[in-house]
């Protein structure tokens, strides 16, 4: 006797936990087999592109924070670089340090909850994230003092940063820095030799280095399939050129070596960021542009519009999540012609179905998990 | 791996491809070159395997309407010689502008492509699963173009389909 099977479509999300917002994964299974993954986004889609398009480019800001929350320093560095390239600003020195010192916290705020959700996809339930939420709020708390938020924080401007950091600032980094070594020893012996996130995440959803090049990928994703590429080495912008750090590299492009790749990038920025906060100069964080006019609060540091000359600017930084770039078009107006995003997020969900073909359904989470998608950057 | 990214403007690389498409460039200014239509996938395929130039890696794709043409921005880079640079293909055809898809030379224009054609309606022609991809099936033109809100009957939004849904053509011209 035969026993008659026939595909079968399973749906997960838009609303589940494993898809990290409102993203829906639809899998075409055989038994538990994926042989089809087909995405479907748009669920979150605001049409930043649009909006920017009639917004003058400091108001167009605050939509950059919009796109990946968990990492609107990355956001706002990527876009204020990219109207400074079309400009020729020259940015003041603590202005680039701020920035990278300011990167580089969001860096490990955002990894944190890369490697504490995935622990989540895993299956263990909540205990993980929140050990990573204990050392994400402190982050979170020397942003508020910088800039009054938390999480949409606005912080960057173009031609420098809105605001200098408080004088009880550095104190308070300090203090946290000396606690990290700690807790992320804790974290790798929690968590790199776990045998159930070993055996749920070893040898899956393997890209090899040429694949992952050819599907754009980037980011710790690129780096776990062993191609040693970070923007922020190989085009040093802020003031990455004069720290010391390393590339942190897989081997093997599974699921795993992308995990151990975030573990491992929370400690190479926070060893940037102690030297960071040793070398920062005095000085001002805003370039003079322009008239600022006097406002009702008082003398304004920059003018309210700017006129970029016409051309077009790519810039790209390292996010957390890959490579994030802005593509600005001026026509020589105060809004952008045409104002793109380059979001890692989106690009890195490429090879979500050659990953996922083959595998079970369970790995399929695991394999999302990897990706690290914010649907915010996804969808934009 | 040279210590800063080099960029090769739009002249140079003009320069690099004329001696090898004659004919190939449109328009060559410091920021881009423009490739036209008919030998983008060549040009391109030499970009990606050509050892001076080695983009292997597709950075950025998209679209830009430009009111008298559309056009496709390519941002290149290449990981071992640390260069990038940018390359454009034009569409005079403001009704259906049509483009070759690069998904054959470069898989990670895939979803980029779903996306210039969702936002700016620029079909690319050889893309293995050329539909909508944030709005749904039946979503009435083209937002990012500059006369969306001019559009003969106006803004008209409303989910009228789940996306995905069968019963529809897939083109994603919707019913007008």
């Amino acid at each position: 006797m035969t026993i008659k099977s026939e595909p079968f479509v399973v749906n997960i999300g838009p609303q589940h936990p494993s898809t990290h917002g409102v993203f829906r994964l639809r899998l075409t299974l055989d038994g538990e087999k994926i042989i089809d993954a087909d995405m479907v986004m748009g669920y979150l889609h605001r049409s930043m592109e649009k909006l920017a398009e009639e917004r003058t480019y400091t108001q167009n800001i605050p939509f950059t924070d919009r796109t990946d929350y968990l990492s609107a320093m990355t956001g706002n560095l990527a876009y204020v670089m990219a109207v400074e390239k079309l400009m020729k600003v020259e940015v003041p020195e603590r202005a680039l340090w701020l920035r990278t010192i300011m990167a580089e916290l969001q860096r490990i705020a955002s990894h944190a909850m890369a490697v504490g959700i995935f622990a989540n996809d895993c299956g263990a339930w909540q205990t993980p994230v929140m050990h990573m939420f204990r050392d994400r709020e402190k982050i979170l708390d020397l942003f508020e003092m910088a800039c009054g938020a938390r999480l949409t924080l606005n912080y960057m401007r173009i031609g420098g940063v809105s605001k200098d950091i408080p004088a009880e600032w550095m104190p308070q980094a300090r203090r946290l820095l000396a606690e990290l070594p700690d807790r992320f020893a804790e974290y790798e012996d929690l968590l790199l030799n776990n045998e159930i996130i070993i055996a749920r995440s070893r040898g899956i959803g393997t890209l090899t280095p040429e694949q992952a090049t050819a599907y754009s990928v980037s980011g710790p994703m690129l780096r776990a399939s062993g191609v040693a590429w970070d923007v922020r080495k190989a085009d040093p912008y802020g003031a990455y050129d004069k720290v010391d750090f390393d590339i942190a590299v897989g081997t093997n492009g599974d699921v795993y070596d992308r995990f151990v790749v975030r573990l491992a990038e929370m400690r190479q920025s926070l060893r940037i960021l102690l030297q960071a906060l040793d070398m920062i100069p005095a000085g001002p964080v805003h370039a003079r542009l322009g008239t600022a006019t006097v406002q009702p609060w008082g003398q304004a540091v920059a003018p309210l519009a700017y006129r970029p000359p016409v051309g077009e600017a790519y810039a790209r930084i390292e996010s957390p999540r890959g490579e994030l770039g802005y593509y600005i078009v001026s026509d020589g107006g105060p809004a952008p012609f045409r104002f793109h995003i380059r979001s890692p997020s989106f690009i890195n969900l490429t090879p979500l179905k050659l990953m996922s073909v083959g595998m079970t359904v369970a790995d399929a989470i695991v394999i999302l998990g990897s990706v690290d998608i914010v649907v915010g950057e996804v969808d934009r | 791996m040279p210590a800063r990214t080099k960029t090769l403007s739009g002249l140079d690389i003009a320069h690099r491809i004329e001696q090898q498409f004659p004919g190939a460039v449109e328009e060559a200014v410091p920021e881009f070159a423009a490739i036209v239509p008919e030998k983008l996938i060549e040009v391109l395929t030499h970009l990606r395997d050509d050892d001076e130039l080695n983009f292997k890696f597709l950075s950025s794709l998209t679209a830009v309407d430009r009111l008298e043409w559309f056009e496709v921005a390519y941002h290149l880079e290449s990981f071992k010689l640390n260069q990038t640079t940018a390359v454009k293909v034009r569409s005079y055809d403001r009704e259906n502008p049509k483009v070759p898809s690069v998904v054959g030379v470069w898989q990670g224009a895939h979803l980029q492509e779903r996306e210039a054609y969702d936002l700016m309606g620029i079909y690319f022609e050889g893309h293995p699963d050329m539909r909508r991809l944030f709005l749904w099936d039946g979503f009435q033109g083209f937002p990012l173009r500059k006369d969306f809100l001019n559009m003969p009957g106006g803004l008209m939004p409303g989910l009228e389909r789940f996306p995905g849904e069968a019963g529809i053509e897939l083109s994603g011209r919707g019913t007008q």
